[in-house]
């Protein structure tokens, strides 16, 4: 197919906007929200929408301008400022800033600084710590930074948690009204409640990250995106004293980990690759190093948490020269160390296989038969399949991948299913 | 504790160039000292003026443009503060930054009714 230059010009001019867009659009809402006041958050909203259309209006037939996102800023600060000096704002405004909204002496200068690189970074950070207020559910909280934050709409949060987008909009909704309700502000919580607040949104991060790295989403890019985002955000909170705990660096090192095999989990073909079968050259060394760093600056102070202890086992696979070499041993001790600080199903499903490495895959059996209460479990029902394929039981190895097939809508899954179940069946 | 109102009146401290750096600086000039009052408690409102505007005379009502006055004397703006006593008010004063331009402050109390 013959593409004339102009469309292909225009295709990466449209790509790049996007990626802008996506960037710009959830630091704009912050600050402007910072501006507002969360009641306000709708109209930041609004006025981040318009800015970004006037800009795809302006920019047309490839006039960019120089400087794109100073281009975003001035346009939302301008409209800022009007909207104040009209009193235009729908919801009082009641925030530590607002007295320095209400005077011509400092309302330019203030709307100025919000848009400085240390205050975009701080409204940010209020941002996530709003979102993860104890009045919200934990889906709220990620509903709420993924609309908000990570510039994600209804629709593409729909697709990403395999959820509908009515679903998305009332919670959204509904989260919003709860929040003017309750009168929650984007202040930083006390001392008292930082610490529990920062658990909710490391713990968000997490999720968020899972969401993106786990996805049976099928565009690549959005998954890539939400893993990002979840790292640009984590990044954040190591740049700043308030939240740059030991576990805070405990789980960027398990992000960089884990996203350093982005590349190697998928073939072209969209077949999920396991971890024995990965080509390590494909691994990210950038981020395995990284990871490395991290890992170290979370060694610190007494206090451990399953952040730490997940990031360990990651590093372990991380750093191994190949599933052979692997320390098995240790990373089953680490198995042992993290259900001992909470017990998680999924935790002790990967533990077994585990010890499928360290005593053989009869015992990781016998460990797998014990725990039924994953039976709806599509990685329970796989991982026992793999087991007796490996141990030459063919026949009960389908039966398992059989069930696994009917426990998963994801097409990657599914075509990796099939081909054990054919691999059964030679 | 005796917190009253008193009111700073403005006159003159026009910028004598055209620099958009000057004028930017002396923005952030007013933009500190105005934050500087409101962490003190001492800020209540205030904001610049424009030079010239409309007169209402007398029991004519008689609307006319207005005033004429020269630069250094005419009001372009006013801030409203909380402060123990007068002398409390003259000394936050000190901080304006139309000194710098050779302004003038006037401090007048509030007259209670």
């Amino acid at each position: 197919m013959v593409h004339d230059p102009l469309t292909m010009i225009q295709k990466d001019i449209n790509k790049t906007i996007d990626h802008l867009f996506r960037h710009e659009a959830g630091k704009m809402v912050a600050v402007l929200t910072r501006l507002f006041g969360f009641p306000n958050i709708d109209q930041a909203e609004d006025i981040v929408q318009d800015t970004l259309l006037k800009a795809l209006e302006t920019w047309k037939y490839g006039k960019m301008p120089e400087n794109p996102r100073a281009w975003l800023y001035l346009t939302a600060k301008n409209k800022v400022i009007d909207i104040i000096r009209r009193q235009q704002v729908k919801h009082k405004i009641n925030t530590d800033i607002s007295y320095l909204l209400k005077s011509e002496y400092t309302l330019v200068p203030t709307v100025q600084e919000m848009f400085t690189e240390n205050e975009i970074k701080d409204s940010q950070l209020r941002m996530m710590f709003a979102c993860c207020h104890p009045s919200f559910s934990k889906e709220a909280q990620i509903t709420l930074i993924l609309n908000t934050l990570c510039g994600l709409n209804t629709h593409e949060i729909a697709d990403a948690f395999l959820s509908n987008e009515e679903t998305i909009q009332k919670r959204l909704y509904r989260t919003k009204e709860k929040l003017r309700k309750e009168k929650i502000s984007l202040d930083y919580p006390g001392t008292e409640a930082m610490d529990e607040r920062l658990e909710a949104v490391l713990k968000t991060l997490y999720l968020l990250f899972n969401e993106g790295y786990n996805s049976s989403h099928t565009e690549k890019l959005i998954r890539e995106d939400l893993c990002e985002e979840a790292m640009r955000l984590t990044i954040l909170l190591t740049e700043n004293s308030r939240t740059n705990l030991p576990y805070t660096h405990a789980l960027l090192a398990l992000m960089c980990f884990h996203a350093s095999r982005f590349n190697a989990r998928l073939d072209d073909n969209g077949f999920i690759i396991l971890l024995k079968d990965q080509d390590r050259k494909q691994w990210n060394q950038f981020l395995i190093r990284k990871g490395n760093e991290y890992l170290s600056k979370a060694a610190m102070g007494d206090l451990i948490h399953e952040f730490h202890v997940e990031a360990a086992i990651a590093s372990l696979h991380a750093n191994a020269s190949s599933y052979d070499h692997t320390d098995w041993k240790m990373i089953l001790q680490l198995y042992n160390n993290l259900l001992e600080m909470n017990f998680n199903p999924v935790v002790a499903l990967n533990r077994c296989l585990v010890i499928g490495e360290t005593e053989g895959y009869d015992a990781a059996i016998r460990e797998l038969e014990k725990m039924n209460e994953l039976e709806e479990n599509c990685h329970y029902n796989t991982s026992l399949g793999e087991m007796y394929f490996k141990t030459g039981r063919k026949e009960e190895a389908k039966k398992f991948f059989t069930r696994a097939l009917s426990l998963t809508s994801s097409h990657a899954e599914k075509k990796l299913i099939n081909n054990k179940i054919s691999k059964c069946e030679e | 504790m005796n917190m009253e109102k008193f009111i700073y009146l403005f006159r003159g401290g026009d910028i004598d160039t055209n620099s958009p750096e000057a004028m930017q600086a002396n923005m952030q000039k007013w933009y500190t000292w105005i934050d500087s009052l409101n962490k003190k408690g001492s800020y209540v409102a205030g904001d610049p003026l424009q030079r010239t505007g409309k007169q209402i005379n007398g029991k004519k009502k008689a609307v006319t443009d207005g005033p004429f006055v020269e630069a250094k004397e005419s009001v372009g703006g006013y801030i409203i503060v909380n402060a123990n006593s007068i002398d409390e008010a003259v000394e936050i004063s000190m901080g304006c930054p139309i000194f710098d331009y050779d302004g003038k402050v006037e401090v007048r109390p509030v007259q209670k009714m």
